[in-house]
């Protein structure tokens, strides 16, 4: 069983109009790599979930998003998501707008097989109102509690990036936080995940296999990927590139700044990204932020 | 006891101390240099019984200082991932001071966009994890600078954060799970304790009319039966806070970094 796979291998998966979602925090262990291989594909009318960081912006500066689902857009110390503010403004963007708990309810529903789970958040808000998909339930037991039925939400493809993998598919998040990727996974019919380090076949330690947060059952391909976070942090490898996403971010204000931004980071490929961005040796001392 | 020199900023961050008081056994979440400070200064004097993180995916029992930390090790005490946040949101085991970019009479809050939804003024970050904070635990807000734009007059744009408005309740919902604790802003304390949970204003901060509060407020503002000015640092907290921000981040919180004793002509620049 060998699941490796190129970038570009994963990416042909994908079809217009598919509903793909995507690991990472913010701008935290994204899987830029495979979203810099989006980028160069022909593929449109995607519908994006994610708690997002750069990936929504990039996609959205290259009309690749249809709908977006999401609970939020940030880069953290630039604290609103460039592209993302720009389209959202031009008021063209379909959005499904979900608090952060009521994301991960629907990509746990998915993962469950069930039709939506109950919850409150969201309950006496505009997420209602501005949803009117969602629905609200009332308990079946005597307490009748009226309760938002979050929707299961099913994703075709899942893209997360990784520390570590082997090609069985097998993979470790030895950051700080697994964020919610074991949910994105369990909710897609294919997953694809990339990894700082692809191995023939794990042989760990107890202490090291605990840091495996979902099974290889759930991995359809695995793409090694050195640095395929950046500009996105990658504890503990490497953090966020404040450099990079602030000339990223500028852009969104400039004539031609994603024209730009492409031809330099994007056109190229891995290889000539790593070497634009000041090359491996740099990219590895890349400091955690202090949070 | 001689009153030691003090900034607003400091004043602000003991008033937020005070919102974490006698919450019990619950997480403590400082969203922002102000809010993790107060929220850092209550653990560290009254409230040693809250539980805090390391802002990232760990438990620490001595407050982490704010900014690049040189030597400081932190020393950790279990383990929080957002996932675990997320745990003790719902169960409503966690208490959040977060600064909204609108609040309304009914103490509704909003983080998502200004003007019409559909094509907004301004899109901002999105609700993110408001309207299940909102409607599960205690929630304080931190208003840096007060106005009538934050504190609007008719309902917030959008509804992020719950609030006491009946109408967006059904009689089947639960109310009991929600909380609002304090309002910190830069002229004053509020909360939404008054008839009907109406807003009342607490404590005022040296210099400030209660006048002045409500010409930069929205709607209508109580006074709370013992308005009073708001409690000056003691020398003890000013040292505390000293040490949990040794890069003084928080002289920059506030345009111009006020001091905290200002006269009426300083308070309405």
């Amino acid at each position: 069983m060998n699941k490796q796979m190129t970038s570009a291998e994963a990416v042909a998966h994908l079809r217009d109009g598919m509903t793909i979602g995507f690991g990472g925090w913010g701008p935290r262990r994204k899987p830029m790599a495979i979203v810099r291989e989006i980028l160069r594909s022909d593929v449109k009318d995607l519908t994006v979930v994610a708690y997002g960081g750069p990936e929504v912006g990039m996609l959205l500066a290259a009309g690749k998003v249809k709908k977006l689902i999401f609970g939020f857009a940030t880069l953290d110390a630039i604290p609103l998501e460039p592209y993302f503010r720009k389209f959202r403004q031009a008021g063209t963007l379909d959005v499904m707008e979900l608090d952060e708990g009521l994301f991960q309810w629907g990509l746990k529903a998915a993962g469950m097989r069930v039709p939506f789970l109950p919850a409150r958040a969201g309950l006496a808000t505009d997420v209602l109102t501005h949803n009117p998909g969602l629905k609200t339930i009332r308990s079946p037991y005597a307490d009748g509690e009226e309760l938002l039925a979050m929707p299961a939400l099913y994703l075709d493809v899942a893209f997360v990036h990784v520390n570590r993998a082997d090609r069985l598919g097998n993979t470790l998040v030895t950051g700080n936080d697994a964020y919610f990727d074991h949910h994105v996974v369990r909710a897609a019919k294919q997953a694809f995940v990339s990894a700082e380090e692809v191995v023939e076949k794990f042989e760990l330690s107890k202490e090291e296999a605990r840091f495996n947060t979902f099974e290889r059952s759930l991995v359809t391909g695995v793409i090694e990927a050195p640095f395929g976070a950046h500009p996105t942090m990658c504890s503990p490898n490497y953090g966020w590139d404040m450099k990079h996403l602030k000339e990223y971010s500028d852009g969104a204000s400039e004539e031609n700044g994603w024209a730009n931004y492409v031809e330099k980071y994007v056109q190229g490929g891995e290889e000539q990204y790593r070497e634009n961005n000041g090359g491996t040796d740099y990219l590895a001392s890349i400091p955690l932020p202090a949070l | 006891m001689t009153t030691p020199n003090f900034s607003l900023a400091e004043l602000m961050i003991v008033a937020a101390s005070e919102a974490f008081r006698d919450n019990g056994e619950v997480l403590a979440s400082g969203l922002g240099i102000i809010p993790r400070l107060g929220a850092s200064l209550a653990k560290m004097t009254h409230s040693p019984e809250l539980l805090m993180t390391d802002s990232e995916a760990f438990l620490v029992e001595e407050p982490i200082p704010v900014g690049p930390r040189g030597d400081y090790q932190p020393k950790y005490s279990g383990y929080m991932p957002f996932e675990r946040i997320f745990d003790n949101v719902w169960r409503g085991q966690r208490h959040a001071m977060v600064g909204p970019t609108q609040i309304d009479r009914w103490a509704q809050t909003n983080l998502s966009v200004i003007g019409d939804y559909a094509k907004p003024k301004v899109a901002m970050l999105g609700v993110r994890g408001l309207p299940g904070n909102s409607i599960n635990h205690l929630n304080s807000f931190f208003v840096p600078s007060h106005s009538t734009r934050v504190f609007v007059e008719a309902e917030v744009d959008m509804v992020s954060g719950v609030g006491f408005k009946a109408e967006r309740w059904s009689e089947h919902m639960r109310r009991d799970t929600m909380g609002i604790g304090l309002t910190v802003t830069d002229l004053c304390v509020m909360d939404f304790k008054g008839p009907d949970n109406a807003a009342r204003v607490i404590s005022l901060h040296p210099g400030v009319s209660f006048e002045h509060v409500q010409k930069n407020t929205g709607f209508p503002l109580l006074k709370a039966d013992d308005l009073h000015e708001t409690v000056a640092p003691t020398a003890e907290q000013l040292e505390l806070i000293a040490r949990l921000d040794p890069h003084n981040l928080r002289s920059k919180q506030l345009k111009g970094n006020p001091a905290g004793i200002r006269s009426a002509e300083q308070v309405d620049v």
